[in-house]
């Protein structure tokens, strides 16, 4: 049970520190187009614009005013900074499992690269076919996105792992393929793409948000493996334990 | 004493994919709570999270 405990504790403050760098960028790169954005929310939307407001629906509507939701500030930014550290210590989690199963992550360089190879697995792959959104953006139904979303990221995390990790030009062949397909089957997309949030806008959201992602996760791979080295108690005991019994 | 070795080492590699499991699975089920849970307070807490990490909202 150390493995699992040392696992834990190193992604929670690797996942942390990552977090908090990555709230710190946000706050002066993609919050604020975020908050530009949401100003023009609603506006291509004949139903949110007020058109589609009639006597069948204030049920739903109120529904929807009644959810509660961080009051804008300090509050909200610190439920953001809440939800990536939780993002952060998730990530973690999964990374260093992985990489412990494959051998284990020995030095920020490793680190570092596995990182970037997370953030092409769990960012850019799945951004080629839904790129970023802002609020008030025009998107296929969420359903049918997120499950394309985990299919991109499985699909793109085995790719990558078996041109890394296998020998065989099989195997290759099926990394590139497996690379490759999400894009040939394509991403859910809107009816329309009409939106009243300005082409410049998303631009500039969609390179913040890859600018500010690599970072965090180049962050997140380097410290979890020097953190790693630090938090192994317990588990070297047993390793040395069974290798005497091997030798034996 | 070669039944206990190798029964030893087993329990080390079990106990490992254990762990292993374990820990990626709450890792997803981590990342899946900020992520990708459709509910609304969930939703309108992690909101500029999940837009910054490109994550599918709304």
């Amino acid at each position: 049970m150390s493995l699992f405990r040392n696992i834990v504790f190193t992604a929670v403050v690797a996942g942390l520190l990552s977090g908090l760098l990555l709230t710190a960028m946000q706050s002066f790169s993609t919050i604020p187009l975020i908050m530009e954005a949401e100003t023009f929310e609603g506006a291509g939307d004949p139903v949110a614009a007020g058109e589609g407001i009639s006597a069948t629906e204030p049920a739903a509507l109120e529904a929807e005013e009644e959810a509660w939701m961080p009051a804008d500030g300090a509050e909200r930014l610190i439920y953001t900074a809440g939800a990536n550290m939780l993002a952060g210590i998730g990530f973690g989690l999964v990374l260093l499992s992985i990489a412990e199963a494959l051998g284990g992550i020995r030095g920020w360089r490793r680190g570092l690269l596995l990182g970037i190879a997370g953030f092409v697995t769990v960012s850019l792959a799945p951004g080629l076919g839904l790129p970023p959104e802002l609020p008030g953006m025009p998107a296929a139904e969420l359903g049918p996105r997120q499950v394309w979303w985990m299919a991109t990221v499985i699909s793109t995390g085995l790719a990558l792992g078996l041109l890394v990790y296998s020998q065989s030009a099989g195997l290759a062949a099926l990394a590139v393929v497996l690379l490759i397909a999400p894009h040939l089957v394509g991403a859910p997309l809107p009816v329309s793409h009409e939106t009243a949030v300005p082409h410049e806008l998303h631009a500039r959201f969609v390179n913040a948000v890859y600018a500010t992602n690599l970072v965090f996760w180049a962050v997140l791979g380097a410290s979890a493996a020097l953190l790693r080295e630090r938090f192994r108690s317990g588990e070297d005991v047993v390793a040395e334990h069974s290798d005497r019994v091997a030798v034996r | 004493m070669t039944t206990k070795l190798a029964s030893n080492i087993a329990v080390t590699s079990t106990s490992r994919t254990l762990s292993l499991s374990m820990s990626a699975l709450l890792g997803l089920f981590v990342v899946g709570f900020v992520g990708f849970s459709h509910m609304d307070v969930v939703h309108n807490a992690a909101h500029d999270s999940r837009h910054s990490l490109a994550f599918p909202c709304h």
